[in-house]
């Protein structure tokens, strides 16, 4: 369904991407690991289009998406979900009028029927009291969670998710990937999840590729990491089961 | 060969900002003559520009007309000329002062909001939001913006010119004892409607480019002026400049064509 082939991408000179190959398949869910500043939002904004690759390309269900303009994009585009590391949710709307947005945009539906369906998308992210309120007025898991019913409201069958868990704390973290693991239950969507959460990651996707200086490094499960021959990839797997480990000590100590 | 290419980049670079500039404008037009348009949007805009600075413009139009009157007077006096401070009052506010300092006004009240604000949505990726919904950002900021101000700066430079007159009166005419029917009578067969549309073309002009160079600036925010709080307030500082410029320019080249 997506196939990322040899992208290549510099900023300024500095060579961020240096042949990036993935593929991810119809209904499957694959996370992007990798160290801060390796790369892994620039990838996935190549695979909206929101980022031209100097080289290689992005084909979704057989389209180049860097070739795609007007309304072909566009009608790719409604096929595709994407939440934003900070939400991106227009801070002079109410969370109501943010996941309703799309709806009221892009479709001809009552008002009626796109109050039951925003109502219907917030109960499932647990939002169903703050409605009202201006993104300024909630936290941050909350404004996450706006941001996925936002993404979801209009059934996508491709959804990216950017560092969906970063800035919140451990508990809310879990309850964002569980939400997520719900929502693909619930919708079969096809997904990339750039994350850093380790290993709790693993417990919702089918495989995980790793990001390193520019390069897929590795591409596997839990086990096929862990037994990896790149002390690199044990590294990084190994040090985020010690940190979640940690923190989740500390956490039920704090409790 | 590394210095020459050093030499030739910032020009080159200012070459390749001036053709995004341009595009922004034509792209700004297009999609403001087709449809859709977002009337709601448009409406909410002519709230915020026009109503919003009427208070300001008010204010800056009397007293602009009042310094008018005692300088003009001043003037006129050496010559004993002063029947004519009327013609005077009205002609420099219609051709020049009006739409000018309206536009300014605008300028500092609407235009660097209008920058902040998209500068706001650019570096929290609002914008890139609207994309990804499949949505032209042009439609949602920069249209609504210049259609809100095609209508309403010709207007507010209306409202500035009248109680510009007003305040010439005040001081022309119960300060310093010009007759009534001298200000007005000498000003109505002075001022024609050319000297009107003159200011309405303006004014015009002026709104274009208030919306075009504040819009654009907010446009490509962090891709030209740095990300975060410090981008946006270098965007904003840098769309009321370079429209003060600008409309001070174009107000030099639209007054010699129509001399």
């Amino acid at each position: 369904m997506i196939k990322i082939e040899d992208i290549r991408k510099s900023f300024d000179g500095n060579e961020v991407l240096k042949g990036v190959s993935l593929e991810v398949k119809k209904g499957e869910v694959i996370a992007l690991i990798g160290g801060s500043g390796c790369g892994k939002s620039v990838l996935l904004k190549h695979v909206i289009g929101l980022m031209k690759a100097d080289r290689g390309r992005v084909v979704v269900d057989g389209k180049d998406i860097h070739i795609l303009r007007g309304r072909e994009m566009n009608d790719l585009r409604d096929r595709l979900g994407f939440l934003f590391q900070g939400g991106a949710l227009f801070d002079s709307l109410t969370v109501f009028e943010n996941v309703a947005f799309p709806l009221k945009e892009k479709t001809r539906l009552s008002e009626q029927i796109i109050r039951e369906r925003v109502f219907k998308e917030l109960e499932h992210v647990g939002l169903s009291d703050s409605e009202y309120k201006y993104p300024s007025q909630i936290s941050g898991g909350m404004v996450k969670r706006a941001a996925l019913a936002r993404s979801l409201v209009m059934d996508p069958e491709i959804m990216l998710f950017d560092e969906p868990t970063t800035g919140l704390d451990p508990v809310m973290g879990h309850a964002i990937l569980e939400l997520i693991d719900a929502c693909r239950r619930r919708l079969s969507f096809t997904a990339i999840i750039v994350t850093h959460e380790i290993p709790e990651i693993f417990e919702i996707v089918d495989r995980v590729a790793m990001l390193h200086e520019g390069v897929i490094l590795c591409e596997g499960t839990l086990q096929e990491f862990l037994s990896a021959h790149n002390p690199l990839v044990r590294a990084f797997v190994g040090r985020g089961i010690e940190g979640s480990q940690v923190s989740r000590g500390k956490y039920s100590e704090k409790n | 060969m590394s210095a020459i290419r050093k030499l030739g980049a910032p020009p080159l670079r200012y070459v390749g900002r001036m053709g995004t500039m341009g595009i922004f404008l034509f792209k700004a037009f297009f999609y403001s003559i087709v449809p859709p348009i977002k009337f709601a949007r448009v409406l909410k805009q002519v709230h915020f520009i026009g109503f919003q600075s009427m208070v300001v413009i008010a204010l800056t139009g009397c007293f602009a007309g009042m310094v008018l009157g005692f300088q003009g007077y001043n003037s006129l006096r050496h010559f004993g000329s002063d029947a004519f401070l009327g013609p005077t009052v009205g002609l420099a506010l219609i051709k020049e002062l009006g739409p000018v300092l309206a536009a300014f006004v605008v300028t500092g009240m609407a235009g660097s909001a209008i920058t902040a604000e998209i500068g706001i949505m650019r570096i929290s990726e609002q914008i890139d939001a609207l994309e990804l919904m499949g949505l032209n950002p042009y439609r949602y900021l920069v249209v609504p913006n210049l259609l809100a101000i095609l209508i309403c700066l010709p207007l507010l430079t209306a409202i500035f010119d009248v109680i510009g007159i007003f305040g010439g009166y005040l001081i022309g005419v119960k300060l310093l004892g010009v007759s009534e029917g001298v200000y007005f009578g000498e000003m109505i067969a002075y001022v024609d409607m050319a000297d009107i549309m003159e200011g309405i073309y303006k004014s015009l002009s002026f709104g274009i480019i208030i919306v075009w160079v504040c819009c654009y600036k907010g446009y490509y925010t962090g891709i030209f002026t740095g990300f975060g709080a410090e981008g946006v307030s270098k965007a904003t500082i840098q769309a009321v400049v370079m429209s003060f410029v600008l409309i001070l320019v174009w107000d030099y080249f639209m007054t010699s064509l129509m001399f």
